[in-house]
Parts: structure tokens; sequence; C-alpha cells
């Protein structure tokens, strides 16, 4: 009697860590059927003609993904140019003040900011900038990138900076180092590995973003530079031609998936190498 | 320091190459309708390489033209529905509707085999309305007794966005049933009592193309170029008229007001096809407006003329009907009131 | 004079005792070349400025917000004035009419956000029971793990794109062979979609706090006779529980806010659904089918009302989930 009850007891314990390992792979296959389905559908695209011609009328074949490429990467420049200086001292400042009652207030405003919907900011980009300039502009896009990007900034400054013990500050301040080069000149660049994996895997976070783009960057079938007039991105491509309904857009927003895709899947790796590589051990 | 040196550099960089792109050549923006972007995507092709001057137009529906029109961030609307009173007060200044060309609004299916259809308008409402909800309705098949009819349920598709295609298409409706008329009304924005909404007449034709027994109406060349089979619809003249080039000449073949707001739903012509409809593009009369420069009126208004007169022979090949010689002429009437300041721009 | 206190400030003159006075360099010029042979170069930033541009980059954050709060708020006030309350609840949207009610696209969030949850919360729960008990370290862990974050760093419109290829007539499939309209879009394969994009927030949280159990409460258990799972289920989960919460509040506020991948495979509909084999309309979704087109003032601000609804919901959502986590971190 007591033997079957046991028995029962081990079968469910088997029964139960077999399931477990099912659901956990269960969970990869989605990852691996998306790279399975990108590269399949897309990877007769890619060649150098896609990566630097211009997209075609519609319904005329052949196109390439030239100023989507362009526009993402003048996007991302201005995203990062507002919200890397800003979210760094910020960070510092959140790490160096852990105690101020202000400074609560301050990380309750950042956590709200990186939940806020992407959407959300599309609509705030476009009443402080499109609205105002008369025009839709790749800065508008830029900053709205820029407010998605920059609590990713802040938090993991503050979390790199909290890490660093303080006699390390403690040390250079007795030595007479004065307080803003100690924190500029050694305490950010030992938290350097923590700070650069914000900043990578900040802008793979914002590198594949269409809602805030929508109403800002707006799209354009031109190559353009200029970063007050409209600009196209990658994600806008794609889209844009997988709601189309004809094939051949299909099939080069399938490539423009597979460049997307393995742009920000190495982002990630890289971050997670440059955390190893380059973490400072306490 | 060096660090500020450094982010000032790549701000300055930033800017200069900014500049430097902006000073080299002239870009009007327009935005707006779906239902002329193909033809409008190959004309702004040819011109930019003809003229050099780029024209960045994105297709976000007639509602999204007119919306940012209104709010100047476009230099041009494009749209298939006329402006409402509402619409031109909140714009504040006269704005011209200067047609380009003519379209018809089709009826586009997906049934196994692709039969030839032919409805009757009150049949197109009711489809719509969610009152006929099969395919092998017996009011469907009366008129259609040559064709395999399958037994399958009719899922209706439209648009998600403001669109001038339904514009037109509700503007026809409400011509032809007064259930839809009171119900559901003539808009860019609709309430839909039923069926999937889809972005753009693009995403309309995808959907059906994709979901079998599915009914949903767009311009002509999306059915087309998407092999999708469309119904003819009896007009007002009595005669099943399928959608062609002749059929939607046919249906501009009517009295013209000079501010070319008109609409060709339910055409008097006995081989017109119903529902037809000219496109607009919508601009300011007055051109001097924030953010406007004289260059950029003027080469708005040469866009324009370009666009009635030799950019016309890139329409039919595309399956749109190029405008009549009564209707360049008024065209051009409008274009040449296009003042900067309150000059006229063209002589 | 203490050298640690001319190290306090740069170029600040201080003033130089009695003895180097009486020196061959007057006072000033003496601590001037001295700070300067000290730092090496010429210094930039006093303490003071310093301190103040970092408490200007703290103001700032909060100004930011405050600063987008402020921006929905002042352009839905037209239409606040306009519905009142009833926006909530009004069942109709109907822009030709200038009829707003909202309560479709609430009803098409909650559905979706918490049909998605259900779904996920198994397969999250899984792989942290997965990566926090069985497999705590070694290939198969890093494997899991790394999979799992990439699954998060994928761009949404890359999920909506590959949902209308796979989801979509797999759907449309089930539904007829169920006797349904064949949609194939509609608020099941949007929640199917949807589940997949937040697993990893809840199930990264869950594994950090199922390894947190503290080991001598599991093996106490064990030396009782209990088998392991009885372990995870007894002692592991209870304990857990509020972590588990925490990560699920965060998916769930993720969920919420999804947009590209929800707009794409949701139907668009603006009805309000009858089942979740109904097309719909999420409270994003309408945002960004509408918004550049919305002509008119009421339209406009309604839908930037929306827009303010979701943001504070996400917001209070968010703040739930990061007060569980504090008060759990302060209970052990």
């Amino acid at each position: 009697m007591k033997e079957k009850h046991l028995q029962r007891r081990i079968v469910a314990d088997r029964l139960f860590r077999g399931l477990i390992i099912v659901l956990a792979f269960i969970c990869m296959l989605p990852m691996f059927l998306i790279l399975f389905f990108i590269m399949k559908n897309g990877i007769s695209v890619i060649n150098w003609g896609f990566l630097v011609n211009l997209p075609r009328p519609m319904g005329e074949a052949g196109g390439g993904i030239s100023n989507a490429l362009a526009g993402s990467g003048i996007l991302v420049l201005i995203a990062s140019l507002i919200s890397i200086p800003l979210g760094i001292l910020a960070g510092i400042y959140l790490s160096e003040y852990r105690k101020v009652r202000f400074a609560y207030f301050s990380r309750l405003s950042v956590e709200i900011l990186q939940g806020i919907p992407s959407i959300v900011i599309g609509i705030i980009a476009y009443i402080w900038i499109v609205l105002p300039m008369g025009s839709f502009s790749a800065l508008s896009g830029g900053v709205a990138l820029g407010i998605m990007m920059l609590p990713v900034i802040v938090m993991s400054t503050e979390e790199t900076l909290k890490l660093i013990p303080d006699p390390l500050k403690e040390a250079s301040l007795a030595l007479g180092v004065p307080y803003p080069r100690t924190i500029l000149k050694v305490i950010l660049p030992a938290g350097l590995s923590g700070i650069v994996t914000g900043v990578i895997l900040g802008i793979a976070r914002i590198g594949g973003e269409t809602a805030p783009l929508l109403f800002t960057a707006f799209g354009s079938p031109f190559m353009s530079l200029d970063i007050f007039k409209p600009v196209n991105s990658l994600p806008l491509l794609v889209f844009n031609y997988a709601t189309s309904p004809y094939p051949e857009w299909h099939t080069l927003a399938w490539g423009a998936s597979f460049v997307l895709v393995v742009f920000i899947l190495s982002l990630n790796i890289l971050a997670k190498m440059v955390t190893r590589k380059w973490k400072v051990q306490f | 320091m060096q660090k500020l040196i450094t982010y000032s550099l790549a701000c300055m960089i930033l800017l200069c190459i900014s500049g430097a792109a902006a000073a080299q050549q002239q870009e009007l923006i327009g935005a707006g309708a779906t239902f002329p972007y193909p033809l409008y995507s190959k004309m702004f092709d040819v011109y930019s390489k003809e003229y050099g001057v780029k024209v960045n137009y994105q297709a976000i529906g007639s509602g999204g033209g007119i919306r940012q029109l209104i709010n100047k961030t476009v230099g041009f609307g494009g749209s298939d529905a006329i402006m409402s009173d509402e619409d031109i007060k909140a714009a504040g200044a006269p704005v011209l509707h200067v047609p380009t060309c003519a379209g018809s609004v089709v009826i586009t299916y997906n049934l196994p085999g692709n039969p030839g259809i032919s409805l009757t308008p009150d049949l197109v409402a009711d489809i719509f309305l969610g009152k006929v909800t099969k395919w092998n309705d017996p009011r469907i098949i009366a008129i259609n007794k040559a064709a395999k009819i399958p037994n399958m349920p009719i899922t209706v598709v439209h648009r998600s966005d403001g669109s001038g295609t339904t514009n037109i298409f509700s503007d026809y409706m409400g011509k032809v049933s007064k259930e839809w008329k009171e119900k559901v009304g003539t808009g860019t924005s609709l309430n839909w009592p039923t069926g999937l909404g889809a972005k753009g007449n693009p995403g309309v034709a995808g959907l059906v193309a994709q979901t079998p027994g599915s009914a949903g109406y767009v311009e002509l060349i999306y059915a087309i170029q998407n092999k999708m089979p469309y119904a003819a619809i009896r007009n007002k003249k009595g005669a099943f008229v399928r959608p062609t080039l002749q059929s939607t000449s046919a249906a501009m073949n009517v009295s013209l007001p000079d501010d070319m707001k008109v609409s060709l739903t339910d055409t008097d012509a006995p081989d017109g096809y119903p529902l037809a409809g000219l496109t607009w593009i919508l601009v300011y009369k007055e051109q001097a407006y924030q953010g406007h420069s004289e260059a950029k009126a003027k080469e708005l208004v040469r866009l324009l003329r370009w666009m009635t007169h030799e950019g016309q022979k890139y329409a039919e090949p595309m399956q749109y009907a190029p405008l009549s010689k009564r209707t360049v002429a008024k065209a051009e009437a409008l274009i040449e009131s296009i003042t900067y300041n309150g000059k006229n721009i063209l002589k | 004079m203490n050298p640690t206190d001319e190290a306090g400030t740069d170029s600040q003159s201080m003033p130089a005792p009695a003895q180097a006075r009486g020196g061959a360099l007057p006072a000033k010029e003496t601590t001037r070349v001295r700070s300067g042979a000290a730092y090496g170069s010429r210094t930039v930033l006093s303490e003071p400025v310093f301190k103040r541009i970092l408490y200007l980059s703290g103001i700032s954050l909060l100004l930011l917000l405050s600063a987008v709060f402020a921006s929905l708020f002042i352009a839905s006030v037209p239409a606040m004035k306009h519905h009142g309350f009833g926006f909530l609840i009004g069942m109709v949207w109907d822009p030709v009419a200038g009829r707003f009610g909202a309560l479709p696209f609430l009803v098409g969030t909650l559905l979706t956000s918490f049909l998605a949850l259900l779904i996920s919360l198994v397969f999250s729960l899984a792989v942290s029971i997965f990566l926090g008990e069985y497999f705590r370290s070694g290939i198969m862990s890093s494997f899991i793990k790394t999979v799992v974050e990439l699954l998060a760093g994928i761009p949404s419109v890359i999920y909506g794109f590959w949902g209308l290829f796979f989801f979509v007539p797999a759907v449309r499939w089930v539904e007829l062979q169920i006797g349904v309209l064949p949609y194939g879009v509609g608020i099941l394969t949007s929640a199917l979609v949807l589940s997949i994009m937040i697993i990893p927030y809840s199930a990264s949280l869950g594994r950090e706090v199922i390894g947190l159990v503290p080991g001598d409460l599991k093996e106490a258990a064990f030396s009782l006779g209990a088998t392991r799972f009885e372990v995870i289920r007894k002692i592991i989960l209870p304990y857990a529980r509020s972590g588990i919460l925490a990560g699920v509040m965060l998916s769930l506020g993720r969920a919420l806010g999804e947009t590209m991948a929800v707009t794409m495979v949701i139907g668009n509909s603006n009805m309000l659904p009858k089942s979740i084999f109904s097309p719909a309309n999420t409270m994003a979704s309408i945002i960004a089918n509408e918004f550049s087109e919305a002509t008119g003032t009421i339209y406009l601000a309604s839908l930037t009302e929306i827009a303010l609804v979701l943001f504070v919901v996400t917001a209070v959502i968010n703040i739930a989930g990061k007060i569980i986590i504090i008060k759990m971190s302060v209970e052990r």
C-alpha cells in the first residue's frame, strides 16, 4: 500500500520534470520558427543590389532598402545624441543620491517612462515637434526614439554604478581628486561595460520600433539625410510592405526583416560579450 | 571636456549633412489617398527623373491627407473625398480640389474558381450591411444563373483607416439604399455594421486575397494587379456594367462645377460604371503660409500642371481614366488661380 | 591647512597660510600654481556646478514625465468636455455621427491582454522553474536563457509580420473546422502572438525569485522525503508567489501597450467583440489606425483621450508590479 503511494509520487515527479522540459522547449519554438520563416523567404532577395537600391514604385520589380537603412541609421544617431548624455548624467544622479527623497520621484518617473506604450510616445512627439515645425521629420522620429531609449540608459547606468563599491570613490576623493573628476574619470570608466551594454540594448530596443515613427518620421521613397525632412526606416518598410497585397513586396519585407533581425540579435549578443569581456570585477 | 567636444562635433556634422542635403534639392511632401497611389508613385518617379524635384507622397488614406493638410504638415493632400464644411473651417483658408484622374471602386471577392459575378446596388448594400450573409443567397443566384456559386458565408472586408475610397463607396450606397443612409451614412471613416478592417487599398486587397469567401471594395488597379475577380454592377439605367477604362470615362461625362467638387457615383450615363470617382490633389489657394516658401509654391504649381497635362499619359496603362478635355480645362483654371501673397503664380 | 581641504575645490582661491605668504610668490598665485601642478591640466568643472548639472538631470526626468502627462491631458480636454465619463462605457465609435465610445477598445484590449497572459503563464512558469530549479547552470541553462531573452528583442513589427503568415492561416483553418467565420485574424490570433512576446518578461523575473528561494527550506523538505515536484509545489511556488505575481504584472503592462503586432492581426473592427474569434481593436491599434487622419477636433481629442487612458493604466500596472518587488525584497 505504501509502496504504491510512493510509486505514484515518484511517477508524478518524473512526469512533472518531463512536462517542464517539454514546455520550456516549446518556448524555444517561436524563435526558431520566426528565424526559419525569415530566412526561407527573405534570403533570396538579399544581394548587394538589395542593400544599395532605392525602393521601386508600387508593383514594379526590383528595388532595395538603402533609404530605409540610412533612415534607421539617422534616427538611431539622433536618438543616441539625445538620450546618452542625459541618460548617463541622470543615472549618475540616481546612483549618487540614493537616499534623497527627490531621487525617489526621479526613479519613479524613469520607471513609468519605461512602461509608456510606444504609440503614446509617437503622439507626444507629434504634438511637440511635428505640429510646431509644420512638417514630418527625422528629428521628430529621433526625439520619439530618444525618449524611449532614455529610461534604458538611465536604469542600466544606475544599476552599474550601484555595483561599484564605495571605497573606490572614497579612495579617489581622499587622494585629492575633485568630485566631478572622480565620477567622470574614475567611477564611469569602472562601470563602462555596464553603460556600454545599456547603450547597446537601448539601440537594440529602438532599432525595431515602428509605432512611434508612424506619425513622426512618416516614411519616404527617397534617400534622405536631412534631419528636418521625412525619412524611411527599416521597421516602417517592413510594416508597409507586409500589409500590402503584392508578393514581390512581401519578399522584400522578408528580406528587410532578415536584415533587421540579424542586426538586433547581433546587438544583443554583442551586449553579452561586452559584459563578459569588459566587466571589472570587484 | 573631450566628450563635450566629440558630442558637439557629432551634432554639428549631423546638421551639416542635413543642410547640404537640403540645399541641393527641393522636396515636396504630400500625403493622402491610396486610391490613386499606384499612379502617383509612377508619376512622381518619372517627374523626379525628368525635373529633379523629389515628391514624397505617403499613402495614409484620404482622411490622413486632409488632416495633415489642415495641420500644414504637408504641402499637398491627396483625397477621393471632398472636404467637409467642418474640415474647411478647420483649415481656415480656401482649399482647391484639383482633379488628377478618375478611377473605379470595384467589389472584389475570393471564391473558388473565380466565377464572374454581377450585383445590383441593393445587393451590395445588403451584403455590406450584413443582411445578406451567404454567397448562395437566392437574390445573388437569381441574377447570376450561369455562375458556379458555392455555399459559403460572406466575410465583408472594409477599410480600417480614413479613406476616400470608403467615401466614394458610401456615397453611392447612400444614394441607392435608404437603410444605408440612415444606419451608416457617408464619410471617410464609418461605423461598419460588420466585417474586418484593413489598412489602405493594399490592405483590403491583401485580406480579400487571403480570406476565402470574402468580399471587399478596392480601386480597380489593386484588383487587376493581384489578379482578383471583380463584380459587374447594375447602373442607374439598368445595364450591368463592368468597371473598365471606358465605363469610368463615361461616368465622368457629367456636368462639372468650376470647383470640381463633384461626385461621379450613380452616374446617369447609360454605359457608365456606377462606382466611379474623381480623385483630387488638395492645395491651399493662398500658398503663402507658415513653412511654405515661394520657391516651394512654384514647384507645387509646376507639379500640378504637369500632372494634369503631360502626366496624364501614365493613367491609361494603369487602368485609371485620364481627365477629359473639359476636366483638364477646369483643372487648369483652378491651378491658375493659385496665388502667393495675392499674386497668381502661373501667368 | 590639510591637503584634503584643498582637494575639495578647484579654481577657488584659498587664503594661503601665513607662512606661504611670506614666500617668493604672492598667496593667490601659489595656490593656483599648486592646483595646476596637482591636477595636470586646467580643470573644467567645479563641484557645485557639476552637482547642479546632476540635479538638473534628475529633475529633467520628472519634468519629462510631467510634460508627457500634461500634453496628453491638455490635448484630451475637448473630448473630455464633450463626452464626460460616458466615453468609457460608450459602445459606439462612429466618427461620421460624431459619437465616440471607447468601450469596444477597452474590451478588445482587456480580452487580448488577459488571454495572452493566460496562455503565456503556463510557459513562462515552466521556463522559470526550468531555469530556476532544474537547470540552474550549464549549457542547457545558458541556451534557454539566451533564447528567451532574444525573444524579447525581436521587433514587434516582425512578430506581426510572422503572425500574419503563420498564425492567421492556422487560426483560419481551425475556424473552418469549427464552423466559425474564417477570418483568421481576430482576438485569438492577437492573443497568441502577444503571449509569445510577453513570455520573457515574466519568465526572467520568475526565474530570479525561484532561484532565490533559500536552500535550507528546500533541503528541509527533501530531508523529510518530499519529491522535487512536491518541493516545487509546496515550498518554492508559495515562497516565490509575489515575485511571480510581479512578473505577471510586468508582462501585463507590456501586453496592454503593444501596438504593431496587434494591429497587423486583430482584424481592425470597431465593434464590440462577441467572441474570441471576432475581429476587434485595442486602444493602441485604434490610435495607430486613425490618428494620422482624424479630422475634427473632437475626433482627435477622443483618440488622445484613449492614449491618456492607456498611459495611466500601463503606469499604474507597472508601478503595482514594482511595489510588489520592493515589498518582496523588504520582507526578505
